[in-house]
């Protein structure tokens, strides 16, 4: 017997009110394909291309309670919007990035101040960081980017100017970069 | 022996016994009720989700949660009734047994015989199947084996 829709939501919204939910999760459309976003208590955790793969990933880093609670990523999502539609060129979120640490968590504070539309390379990174032969590790913190799109690992590229690799693949890094005016 | 599964992330547990659940509640308490109860069997589950070690028996636990919501909302309305609702665990062929063995237990010892020694789920989690605490599931799961014991020496 299927659950009606009203009560499914009840339950979702009682759970969250007891402060019962480690991880709240909805799904969202978006030019670069479906997308799961996903927040603690903290703040915004994780932006997934594959959302079936995340979740588990998800009760690993957060704990089992991982539940879809639409009203919980609203905002996110909102933000989110805005940026795909070209209105919002910065994010004003709060994140949770306790579940990255040392080398890769330093990558993403310095990831984190790439400009809207700038491209910067891995090796020019890895300098900003103090470690200037470290450009495949940052390769490697970038490409465990939890955050991406809001943490912008699409505007690192290679050395000579090409792409080079992309978690979510090459033609979702192209697009984002498009949109940013960072590709003609 | 096989691995235990890994306790999966709660919206993919929820997703695949709600409508079960729900169906069961349906039966026992009629469309309205069911729906409080619906949310009360869940949020119990949600609750001592972080208790569980695996994942070999979240249906027989779930249900179980269902059937102990089932009966306070019932107990709630008739207080004055007696009760002698069967606690019914879904069968399974290997506990077949030791469901026989008990049947004769009061439901609740039974729920926690069953849930400890069959199922072997943790206390915490059977205190919420039961909705009560991990001391009393404890409490009652040990006054249960006391119960067969006599029953065997008898």
């Amino acid at each position: 017997m299927t659950v009606p829709t009203d009560l499914d939501n009840r339950f979702r919204d009682a759970a969250d009110r007891e402060g019962l939910v480690d991880v709240a999760y909805d799904l969202s459309d978006s030019p670069v394909g479906e997308l799961l976003v996903a927040a603690t208590g903290r703040g915004l955790c994780r932006i997934a291309y594959r959302p079936d793969a995340a979740l588990d990933e998800l009760a690993v880093d957060f704990g089992a309670r991982v539940l879809r609670v639409p009203r919980r990523v609203e905002r996110i999502r909102r933000e989110l919007d805005e940026y795909f539609e070209g209105n919002r060129r910065e994010f004003d979120l709060e994140l949770d990035l306790t579940a990255v640490a040392g080398f890769n968590r330093q990558a993403l504070d310095e990831l984190a101040r790439v400009p809207y539309g700038q491209l910067t390379t891995y090796g020019a990174l890895a300098a900003k960081l103090g470690r200037p032969t470290a450009a495949r590790a940052v390769g490697g913190a970038m490409n465990r980017n939890p955050i991406p799109i809001v943490l912008p690992c699409h505007r690192v590229v290679g050395a000579g100017g090409s792409l080079v690799g992309y978690a979510g693949g090459l033609e979702r890094k192209e697009t984002l970069l498009r949109l940013e005016g960072a590709l003609l | 022996m096989m691995e235990a599964m890994a306790i999966p992330p709660f919206e993919r547990f929820y997703a695949e016994h709600r409508d079960e659940v729900y169906g069961l509640l349906v039966r026992r308490l009629g469309r309205q009720r069911a729906e409080d109860a619906f949310q009360e069997t869940f949020l119990r589950a949600l609750r001592a989700y972080p208790a569980l070690r695996n994942a070999d028996h979240l249906r027989a636990w779930v249900l179980t949660i269902a059937r102990n919501v089932g009966i306070d909302a019932f107990r709630r309305e008739r207080p004055e009734v007696e009760l002698e609702v069967p606690v019914e665990l879904p069968s399974r062929p290997a506990y077949a047994e030791l469901e026989h063995l008990t049947d004769e237990l009061p439901p609740t010892e039974r729920a926690a015989v069953v849930l400890r020694y069959a199922y072997d789920l943790p206390y915490a989690a059977i205190g919420a199947a039961l909705g009560s605490s991990e001391d009393a599931a404890r409490q009652a799961a040990s006054a249960g084996v006391r119960r067969l014991r006599r029953r065997e020496t008898r």
